[in-house]
């Protein structure tokens, strides 16, 4: 998407922020049930959006997401219960330094699991990622200290609004800026090609390394902010299903393509919740839209993003994508 | 003086020595046609210098250093570039973005400063796309910069290459059959257009082609391959009269 200009970019992401700070003053007045579904759909568009770097723009299949979400939720917990934070100025500094901590311990187990195993290719990239997520989850359940197979409860409510969506619109302002970038197009080029890639001097391996340690970070600080909503975690919510839903996410959002796989994590987060009415059908039905749509649009709702391209060509009337680049 | 050398190389699979005992000096202002029937190891050659592969034995020295053992980025980076027999060409990139991959290696800044669009991005951001407008103009390419690089036809696609190669700053260029599926009279644009390049950048070509035409044409040193071993090395006028050559092509006389 070469939609919008540096300088709107910049301007998009301080509203944004600034936006999601005036409605959380308000989140008191919203109905719980809607409320939390919107914090998911935040949440849900970190993971997605954060996998789409591996997954989408890097071309590498990774199956692991959820471990890295684990990692990054039990840190944080970790860090504001022994710091005793509540809800508050002090508190809400502690838990920046948890989603930090959270994020980065997460993307050390990243780059831990990413050297050795994005070596590999394809399927077996995807079995050796799903390996070390359940690998990571399994650890957690058989530590004690983290209350194991029982969960990690007594978590302070410090997520909310704000904070959910200011890393969101941070995300995607980083996401955009770096997929523009002449820097970014070494992924693209990684993806398509690897050994055209290394051929013209690009260093693949730590092209990959690097998408699968960023990915992994915001992972973390997903799990972060996760953690402080629902103030309770265990490790089955870290299972490979969570992984697969949030691949799931990327695949019908049209891999690599930022604002598809924004819309699909809003639907696909949506969807189950909206068919509840319909109650034992709703899997059913769920599972039969993402049939449907592979089958009808096997490069993902959006595709490549040429859909958007054209709508903004001809709503503009500009057709060079080159001189539009900073 | 030559500026790529390769010793005594030798590359087997298994049983099978796709390239023997080849030794090759490439000067730095050369223009080395490398020909041989089907299966000679001409492409092998071209893996072995570009990394792909690692030579069995022999060593390959560019430039005063042996580059054996080293990745293909690395060779890329010390400015060997190179060409494919099937066209590599990214096929979600632009024309214009695949000329920007071959930029990354020079880039001047990194992860951190493209994602936050901070430092070094936007002057460096520039001087890119300076530079592969500058590359477009003079292949004739400004006028599909922004389509895809797989829509553009065939011959142009076999140019984007040549661009992208030239992009990463070579001072030896592996040119990998450029000629395939071109009709004549691309041929002989070609055949221009490699001598201009050669000129313009200064690099040092080694050319791998079958179409003789192309290579008597350009080439004014030729090595002769088949079954992985050197059979002839020459002049044009050399090779075309050399009976081994003739052989290797034609079979024996009986």
């Amino acid at each position: 998407m070469q939609v919008f200009s540096r300088h709107s970019r910049v301007v998009f992401l301080f509203s944004a922020v600034a936006l999601a700070f005036i409605i959380s003053l308000f989140e008191s007045n919203f109905n719980a049930y809607y409320y939390q579904i919107i914090i998911y759909i935040g949440i849900n568009v970190i993971l997605a959006s954060s996998l789409n770097l591996v997954n989408g723009f890097t071309g590498q299949f990774s199956l692991g997401h959820a471990g890295f979400m684990a990692v990054g939720a039990y840190t944080a917990s970790v860090i504001t219960s022994q710091l005793g934070a509540t809800p508050g100025l002090m508190g809400s500094f502690i838990f920046l330094l948890a989603l930090l901590s959270g994020g980065l311990v997460a993307s050390f187990f990243g780059l831990l699991v990413g050297i050795p195993s994005l070596r590999l290719k394809g399927d077996y990239l995807a079995i050796v990622t799903l390996g070390f997520g359940e690998i990571i989850r399994v650890i957690i359940q058989n530590l004690d200290f983290l209350g194991g197979a029982r969960g990690f409860t007594g978590i302070a409510k410090l997520s909310n609004f704000f904070w959910v969506f200011a890393v969101v619109a941070i995300l995607l302002y980083l996401l955009s800026n770096l997929i523009r970038s002449t820097y970014g197009k070494g992924f693209l080029a990684v993806r398509d090609d690897e050994v055209a890639a290394e051929a013209m001097g690009i260093n693949a391996t730590r092209y990959k390394v690097t998408a699968f340690v960023a990915a992994a970070f915001f992972a973390g600080i997903a799990g972060g902010l996760y953690a402080h909503f629902v103030t309770y975690i265990n490790p089955s919510q870290f299972s490979f299903v969570k992984s697969i839903e949030i691949v799931v996410m990327v695949i019908i959002g049209g891999m690599g393509h930022t604002v598809g796989v924004f819309i699909s994590a809003v639907l696909l987060t949506v969807l189950p919740e909206a068919l509840r009415p319909i109650a034992e059908y709703r899997m059913v039905i769920y599972s039969l839209a993402l049939v449907v749509i592979m089958i009808a649009r096997p490069q993902g709702l959006f595709g490549d993003g040429e859909f958007f391209r054209k709508l903004w060509r001809t709503i503009t009337g500009k057709a060079k994508v080159s001189e539009s680049k900073t | 003086m030559s500026i790529l050398q390769l010793n005594n190389c030798t590359m087997r699979f298994g049983g099978l020595t796709a390239v023997s005992e080849l030794n090759l000096s490439i000067p730095s202002d050369g223009l080395i046609g490398l020909i041989g029937p089907n299966g000679a190891g001409k492409t092998t050659v071209f893996n072995i210098i570009t990394g792909v592969y690692q030579p069995t034995e022999g060593d390959i020295v560019f430039d005063g250093h042996s580059i054996v053992g080293e990745k293909p980025y690395e060779i890329c980076q010390q400015g060997i570039a190179r060409t494919f027999q099937n066209i590599r060409i990214c096929k979600s990139l632009t024309v214009f973005e695949t000329v920007q991959m071959a930029l990354i290696k020079n880039l001047d800044y990194g992860f951190g400063q493209a994602a936050f669009s901070i430092g070094k991005y936007q002057s460096e951001e520039k001087r890119v796309r300076d530079t592969i407008m500058e590359l477009l103009e003079i292949f004739e390419l400004v006028g599909v910069v922004d389509n895809l690089s797989c829509s553009l036809p065939y011959g142009d696609q076999r140019r984007l290459e040549i661009v992208r190669a030239l992009a990463t700053g070579p001072r030896l260029l592996l040119l990998d059959e450029p000629a395939a599926g071109m009709n004549p009279s691309e041929k002989v644009a070609l055949m221009e257009l490699i001598k201009e390049v050669k000129e313009k950048f200064s690099v040092a070509v080694l050319l791998i082609e079958h179409d003789m035409r192309v290579v008597m044409g350009i080439c004014r040193h030729i090595v002769v391959l088949d079954y992985g071993a050197q059979i002839a090395e020459g002049t044009p006028d050399e090779i075309q009269r050399d009976p081994k050559v003739i052989e290797a092509y034609l079979g024996e006389t009986v």
